[in-house]
Order: C-alpha cells, then sequence, then structure tokens
C-alpha cells in the first residue's frame, strides 16, 4: 500500500487502514520535512503568533510511530506506473503498491510572471506561514491579493498584528461568490471597520520590484498600491504534474468516480480528488480540511472493501467549511453559488451573529452560520435532505442529523 | 476507553456531535466542545475513534 501526501487527507487514510485492521506493509511519502501537521491554523492562530510551529502537529510522534509505516519524509513521488503498479520516488526508489492513494493536495495559483523575490509570500507551507510571520512584526504594509477565505484571513490576522492591509478582490466583497452579497457585505464591513482597505471589483496585474525586494502591486486598472509585503492568495491548483503520462485520469484533480476510485487500485482523497458526488449530481473537487478526513476515511474503507470483494460506497458528504476573521467565526454546510437565495432564518447581520439558508432551485442548498455554531450544526439537516425552500424556515428543535458519511 | 479533549484547539465544527452525539456536545454561545462521557461504554467506541478522525482541529485524543 503506497499513500502519497502525508498531510490532513494521507493521514486518516493510514489512520483509518490501520483501525480497520489493516497490517499489511504502508509506505506514506510526504513531500515536507515536517511531521503531518494541520494547515487551517497557517492562516489563523500559527499566523498570528498565537501557536508556535510544533502545535500544528497533526497527530503526536507516538501515534504517528504506532501506525508502523515506512514514513518518508521530504520525498516527492515524480511518477507512476498504474499499468505496472509502481511509484517512482525522487530519490530514485521505486516502490511496488497493491492501492495507491493519492493524496497530494494543491499548491499556490501564481499570478503570471510572478517575481521570486523577497516580499512575495504565498501560504501553503508552516515554512510559508512562519516565513509570514516573522514579515508581519514591524507593522509593514501588506497588500494581500485574493479575498477568498485564506486571503480574508490573512488579512484579518495581519491588521490585527499592526500591519498597513490592503485587500485586492475580484469581486464586489470578500468571498461575495460563496456569501453572497448580503452576507459578504457584512465581511467587507467588518474588514473596513479595522482598519483594512479593500479594493472591490479589480484584479492585480503584477508585482512590482525595486531594489531586488517587493515594492508594490499594480492593479489592472493601473494604480498602484506601494507595499513592502505582498501575499498571493488567488487560489489554487491540484497537484498532479507527477501524474502526467500515468494512466490515471487528470483534469482539475484526479478524475475519480462516486466510490474516489481512479483507476483499478487507485484512489484519491483530499483537495486533489475530483469525484462524482452522487448526492448532488456533479463532479466535484473541495479544498476544505474537513473534506480531507472525511474523504480519507471513505478511501481507507472503500480500498478495503474493494479488497475484499465487498461493494465500495459512494462517497457523498456535506461539505463543510469554516473561517474565523478577528471575531467572526464563519461556517458554512453545502454548496453555496452566486445568485443563490438567501434567507436569515435567525439573527442578524446587525448582530454580527446569524443563521442563513441558500435556497436554489427550490431546495435548500447550504447554510452559513456567524458566531452561532450549535445553530448552525442544526441547520446542516436541512442542507443534508435539501429540505424544500418554502418550508424549510428555522431547523426544527430536536431534528436528528445524519452521521457523516 | 479514555477521551482527553484539547479545548484550544476545537474550533467549533461540531463534526464529533455529528459523529458521536452521546458522547459530545458543543457550547451554546461559542461552539467549543463540550465532552459527556470521558469514558463511554463499547457501543460508543466506533463512533468515537469515528469522532477523533474527522475533527477538523485534530482536538480529540482517544486511549485505548
Amino acid at each position: 500500500m503506497v499513500v502519497v501526501g502525508a498531510s490532513a487527507a494521507g493521514v486518516a487514510v493510514v489512520e483509518t487502514l490501520r483501525r480497520e485492521g489493516f497490517d499489511g506493509p504502508i509506505s506514506l511519502i510526504g513531500a515536507e520535512l515536517e511531521l503531518p501537521y494541520d494547515r487551517p491554523p497557517l492562516s489563523k492562530r500559527m499566523l498570528s503568533g498565537q501557536w508556535t510551529a510544533e502545535r500544528t502537529v497533526l497527530r503526536p510522534r507516538a501515534t504517528v510511530e504506532g501506525w508502523n509505516t515506512d514514513l518518508r519524509l521530504a520525498t516527492r513521488a515524480v511518477r507512476v506506473d498504474a499499468a505496472a503498479r509502481r511509484v517512482i520516488l525522487d530519490d530514485g526508489d521505486e516502490l511496488a503498491y497493491g492501492d495507491l492513494v493519492i493524496a497530494t493536495g494543491v499548491r499556490p495559483r501564481l499570478l503570471p510572471g510572478l517575481p521570486q523575490v523577497p516580499g512575495v509570500h504565498v501560504l501553503r507551507t508552516l515554512a510559508d506561514a512562519v516565513a509570514l510571520r516573522d514579515a508581519l512584526t514591524d507593522g509593514p504594509r501588506l497588500v494581500v491579493v485574493g479575498a477568498g477565505f485564506l486571503g480574508a484571513e490573512a488579512a484579518a490576522v495581519a491588521c490585527e498584528l499592526g500591519a498597513d492591509v490592503t485587500l485586492v478582490s475580484d469581486l464586489e466583497a470578500p468571498l461575495a461568490d460563496v456569501l453572497g452579497p448580503e452576507l459578504a457585505g457584512m465581511l467587507l464591513d467588518e474588514h473596513g471597520r479595522r482598519g483594512v482597505r479593500v479594493e472591490t471589483g479589480v484584479r492585480a496585474d503584477e508585482v512590482l520590484v525595486a531594489d531586488g525586494r517587493a515594492s508594490g502591486v499594480r492593479l489592472v486598472d493601473g494604480r498602484i498600491l506601494p507595499a513592502d509585503e505582498i501575499l498571493v492568495a488567488i487560489g489554487a491548483v491540484p497537484e498532479t504534474g507527477w501524474l502526467d503520462g500515468s494512466g490515471v485520469p487528470v483534469g482539475n484533480g484526479v478524475f475519480c468516480d462516486a466510490t474516489c476510485s481512479a483507476a483499478p487500485g487507485v484512489w484519491a482523497a483530499g483537495d486533489v480528488a475530483s469525484w462524482e458526488h452522487p448526492g448532488l449530481g456533479e463532479r466535484i473537487r473541495l479544498e476544505h480540511r474537513t473534506n480531507a478526513g472525511e474523504q480519507g476515511m471513505a478511501v481507507a474503507r472503500n480500498l478495503l472493501a474493494a479488497r475484499a470483494g465487498r461493494p465500495a460506497t459512494p462517497f457523498a458528504p456535506v461539505p463543510y467549511v469554516w473561517s474565523d476573521q478577528y471575531d467572526l467565526t464563519i461556517q458554512i454546510y453545502g454548496r453555496p453559488r452566486p445568485g443563490d437565495a438567501l434567507r436569515i432564518v435567525e439573527g442578524s447581520t446587525a448582530e454580527r451573529s446569524l443563521v442563513a439558508l441558500h435556497g436554489r432551485d427550490g431546495r435548500v442548498r447550504a447554510a452559513t452560520g456567524i458566531n452561532r455554531p450549535r445553530q448552525t450544526r442544526a441547520a446542516r439537516a436541512l442542507v443534508a435532505r435539501a429540505a424544500p425552500w418554502e418550508t424549510g424556515s428555522a431547523p426544527e428543535h430536536g431534528e436528528r442529523e445524519g452521521v457523516p458519511a | 476507553m479514555r477521551i482527553t479533549i484539547d479545548e484550544d484547539r476545537c474550533c467549533a465544527a461540531g463534526q464529533c456531535v455529528l459523529a458521536a452525539p452521546d458522547v459530545f456536545d458543543q457550547r451554546d454561545d461559542d461552539g467549543i466542545v463540550i465532552l459527556l462521557d470521558a469514558d463511554p461504554g463499547p457501543d460508543q467506541h466506533a463512533a468515537v475513534r469515528d469522532a477523533a478522525a474527522a475533527c477538523p482541529a485534530a482536538a480529540i485524543m482517544v486511549e485505548e
């Protein structure tokens, strides 16, 4: 058994395989130097300095050692021969596999021609977070390009650390494509109230360099935002280059069926996996921490089922993502889309505490909560069963929720 | 089975309550996990292991 990728998804695969009684050999291949660590804190409490790097470990060292795997860190898989069932590593080693799990995640998308100079940051790895945190100590001018979850969170932390922050959003407000205009508007106001300048409806054109380091960002409308530090947070691309020519189907991620199988003996989990979600009736790929764990568990179980000649189970989770910005905790179940109807069913934007439902095609498709975690979880049930939009108002008290798939 | 919680890590996702509602709950105000039973019976063990594995903040530790 070979698991390529030693972050949340890969760890969930290994942990579940052992828990379900698989006692055969497992090689776990991780490109990074550190023991498996968690990424959400990198734009939250790790970036703010509240947590040290050690605090981000996914499992204690003793637990990792207890899995009894052939753990190879600082090692990359560079090629797969799916016909011969072999993985080739960057140190020249070749590993034969019965089953291969691809959990290589994503890497930051870069602006075209982005100069690799001091002052230019991305935020994906622990090393990225340490570098950005260290750069924020002296109250620099920071321009954050991209106002998705990562950019908005990093802007909030940087602002609280005393940086002079400008957040560049190509939408009318941060996360407007996910939250819809009303809730994103609240978020826009919050960033403004805290002192973050938000440039909306505009893209960055290029990063400017002076004296060998970043000096600013030119926007497509020609304006220049002077900066000491620049964070590029414009999304991510799946790490699939090493699969070219392997016979494993790849497009926007590793193409899997509903059971997360990509080819005979090949599976994928986490940010890199694109699969046919049976409940949603569409191919999706999720770059969210909770999915990495859930999908890793599902793949381990399906893989063992296939080995035992039992049918694999379609993976049909209710997607979940959360974001912490200032003192706001935003939680989203389901997949909201631009143009969805929105109905606030508890609280209000003025209270900075609410539960809202997103409706599409006459059904509840998603639920967003701000600073109401328990009540938001109750609304999950409406998303899980795609409750009728007209009658699906407040979650019924005592409604029993499904266990995650 | 012995369950311990790292409250400081908890991100109020509530995935543990979905997986094992007889063992975990959430505080009303901030959603932080409440451990209802630190040593649940064998009928809960599978659900608790799922909860620990599903926790997106790695805040649940299980010793057996």
